[in-house]
């Protein structure tokens, strides 16, 4: 079977039971991690959660030394996650006493616990590497994420792992989401934003152990900020944002899982954070509300209409008009001849452009102060920004300052 | 005793252990001198994004010129370390994201890339991969041609040494050079960058250069020491040395000490530390140097004189 057909099978989960069970569980942790991402990034934290991904190693090599000192062969899936919790609990913890007694900012602190503990778990593997056991074999995959051979059971730890993961943000989404758009009114409304905070971390943290296997300690991080940066193009909605970010993690997890499984040397973890980026990089550019491609076509339109509205102008002044962008602009439109001779269609909108300008000008007489004056770009009608009663008012303005002028004259 | 300090310290000391330990100390203080400044511009974790992004720099340096020489290595890194902060405003600016997210954005996406890169060509046959990116190959720079501490007078045996060591040499020299030259700016600019810009110094122009100089570091340090010590000594001695004192010529001085206890500590904890407890085999320099830097970091937040904030009040 070549690389496309497997893929397209595995897509669809017809590609055993095992990498199934693993595209399943891969989603969910990307679900999860992206919501979860998302009320951290609001938060404005986002890297807390790389100091607490570095922090699982110490956890993972002790756990594994532990175990080998009782018997096992110390690669017990559950028993890693529950060491790797612990420790980044503890770096967690390291980061807010750093942050809170000494005068070093957090980013100082989570620099310092995410090389320290990281160093500390390397200089466990390079002891578990000399013990007689031998069979550490595996360890290093949780450094950059693996899904080859992985056994049933840990695709189903993973899978319902993650599934518990993402119940658990949706459960508390409503005060996270308030504590995370704005702190000082949950305080108000009686939510403890201190505890919501740790639920928070608490949940990055889940969600890290969790993908320790799938994307590995250096990479998991990726899944906690892309989806939520990525979302943001789309929406101004924090409910929606998280929504957002849930399914581009999601879809992240499974399609990397996916690619991964349907070719051996492309390794999980970066596969999988590479395609969350392909989803960042859609966002920035094609989303209608803050990507690049619709603010480059604003621009556009905002250039169309202004040298339009200028060559009107002219028109209506009797100007000669130079600017080549202008006469092609008004040419297309029917407003002047080749020779440059307005169209009766462009005497009209010539008019009207003038009308409206000085309405304008005169309101900006009458109402210095107004709201909308400040708001007007110099292109929009007078009449979409202003109402009836408004524009009769200026209109009346309009005539009496003509009336004074025509009696000085 | 002193019989064994000699054996310690003799030939087979000057072969094995001597140049690791200088270039350990050596990768230490070039990361630690520009980390003071970047730790007090709050911008600690450059220097983590910086080293993550070396490796796609050195993996595609050699897919396109096929060889693992030093020259091509650097500029490969020096050109992603550049695009990673090219990259990183972009995501800011085009997405008004907070720099903390774009920069784990942006090093996330490339360090995976380098991964991918190392996966799928043919690199796994030369000495790159990714533990030896991590780790560095510390403990490997042994100078095989000393005989004795005599070596270190003879130009034949001197000739022979690791080339990281001329080189971080000349790195660092070059750094410290740089600081102690725009010591007044940066100090400056470092503190109030809007006084700074009034009175005529170019600040962005200033900041650039710092980070091309953590560059720098990062990627001469990168292929002796391997990128753990690298993050470590950006943050780890400048944030201890920032709770001793108040004064920022003071602070650098004992960054540059606490930078030098790690890398010969680590070093002597994990080289000989094993065989304390009877154990033949040697745990990760590297590692072991990270971690004496982190316990000198608790030290000085239990201890250091001033490790409370200053003008504010403790908070209950």
């Amino acid at each position: 079977m070549g690389f496309g057909d497997y893929f397209i099978s595995a897509l669809f989960l017809q590609a055993g039971y095992n990498s199934a069970l693993v595209a399943i569980g891969a989603g969910l942790l990307g679900l999860s991690a992206g919501s979860a991402g998302a009320f951290i990034f609001l938060r404005k934290r986002a890297l807390v959660s790389d100091a607490i991904s570095h922090a699982t190693l110490p956890g993972v090599g002790l756990a594994f030394i532990i175990m080998v000192a009782f018997g096992s062969d110390g690669r017990w899936l559950p028993g890693l996650i529950l060491g790797s919790a612990i420790s980044s609990a503890i770096g967690l913890l390291m980061v807010e006493w750093i942050t809170r007694k000494t005068r070093l900012t957090e980013d100082a602190a989570i620099g310092a616990v995410l090389s320290v503990f990281f160093g500390f778990g390397i200089v466990l593997l390079t002891v578990i590497q000399t013990m007689s056991s031998g069979r550490q074999a595996g360890l290093e995959n949780f450094l950059l994420g693996s899904t080859a051979g992985m056994l049933i059971s840990e695709a189903t730890t993973i899978a319902v792992a993650g599934a518990m993961a993402a119940g658990f943000v949706f459960l508390l989404r409503r005060p996270m989401t308030l504590v995370a758009f704005d702190p000082e009114y949950a305080a108000t409304t009686g939510v403890n934003v201190r505890n919501i905070d740790l639920a928070m971390m608490g949940l990055a943290l889940i969600v890290t152990v969790i993908g320790l296997k799938i994307v590995g300690l250096i990479l998991i991080v990726a899944l906690l900020i892309i989806p939520p940066v990525a979302a943001r193009f789309w929406t101004n909605q924090v409910g929606k944002m998280i929504g957002i970010a849930a399914v581009i993690g999601g879809l992240s997890g499974y399609v990397g899982a996916v690619l991964s499984a349907a070719h051996a040397a492309l390794p999980t973890g970066p596969i999988i954070v590479l395609v969350a980026f392909g989803f960042f990089m859609i966002s920035a550019l094609f989303s209608p509300l803050r990507g690049g491609l619709a603010s480059a076509l604003r621009h556009q339109r905002f250039q169309l209409r202004v040298h339009r509205r200028q060559g009107l102008l002219s028109l209506a002044r009797r100007e000669p008009i130079y600017d080549g962008l202008t006469i092609r602009i008004l040419r297309r439109a029917g407003m002047i001849r080749a020779d440059g001779v307005a169209t009766a269609r462009g005497r009209i909108a010539a008019e009207k452009a003038a009308h409206d300008e000085a309405r304008w000008a005169m309101a900006r007489r009458m109402l210095p102060d107004d709201s909308t004056i400040e708001r007007y770009d110099g292109l929009t009608p007078i009449e979409r920004m202003m109402t009836p009663d408004q524009i009769a008012e200026i209109d009346r303005m309009i005539q009496n300052a003509q009336t004074t002028q025509g009696a000085k004259a | 005793m002193i019989d064994n300090l000699i054996t310690a310290l003799g030939a087979e000391f000057v072969q094995l252990s001597l140049t690791p330990i200088v270039i350990g100390t050596l990768a230490a203080i070039a990361c630690a001198l520009p980390g003071n400044f970047l730790l007090l511009r709050r911008q600690a974790l450059i220097g983590d994004a910086i080293s993550h992004v070396v490796l796609p720099g050195i993996v595609v340096a050699f897919l396109v010129t096929g060889t693992i020489t030093a020259v091509p290595m650097m500029l490969g890194a020096g050109a992603a370390a550049i695009i990673a902060v090219v990259m990183i405003e972009i995501v800011k600016r085009l997405g008004r994201v907070e720099p903390g997210a774009a920069m784990g954005l942006v090093f996330t996406t490339l360090f995976a890339a380098g991964v991918l890169f190392l996966e799928i060509t043919d690199t796994s046959s030369v000495h790159i991969d990714v533990q030896h990116a991590l780790l560095g190959n510390l403990e490997s720079l042994i100078w095989f041609d000393a005989e004795g501490w005599g070596s270190l007078l003879d130009p034949a045996a001197l000739a022979t040494l690791p080339p990281q060591l001329p080189r971080l040499a000349v790195v660092l020299v070059g750094i410290g050079l740089c600081i102690f030259l725009f010591w007044k700016e940066l100090k400056i600019s470092t503190f109030d960058a809007a006084f700074a810009g009034a009175i005529g110094i170019r600040t962005r122009v200033l900041g650039f250069a710092l980070v091309v100089a953590t560059a720098v570091a990062a990627v001469a340090a990168f292929d002796a020491v391997g990128s753990i010590i690298v993050i470590a000594m950006f943050v780890c001695p400048p944030a201890s040395a920032r709770l001793m004192t108040n004064q920022l010529a003071r602070q650098v001085g004992w960054s540059v000490v606490f930078a030098t206890i790690s890398a010969i500590l680590g070093y002597v904890l994990a080289g000989y530390g094993p065989g304390w407890f009877g154990s033949p085999y040697a745990v990760s320099a590297a590692g072991m140097i990270a971690t004496v830097s982190g316990v000198i970091l608790i030290l000085t937040c239990l201890f250091g004189p001033q490790r409370k904030r200053v003008g504010q009040q403790a908070e209950a």
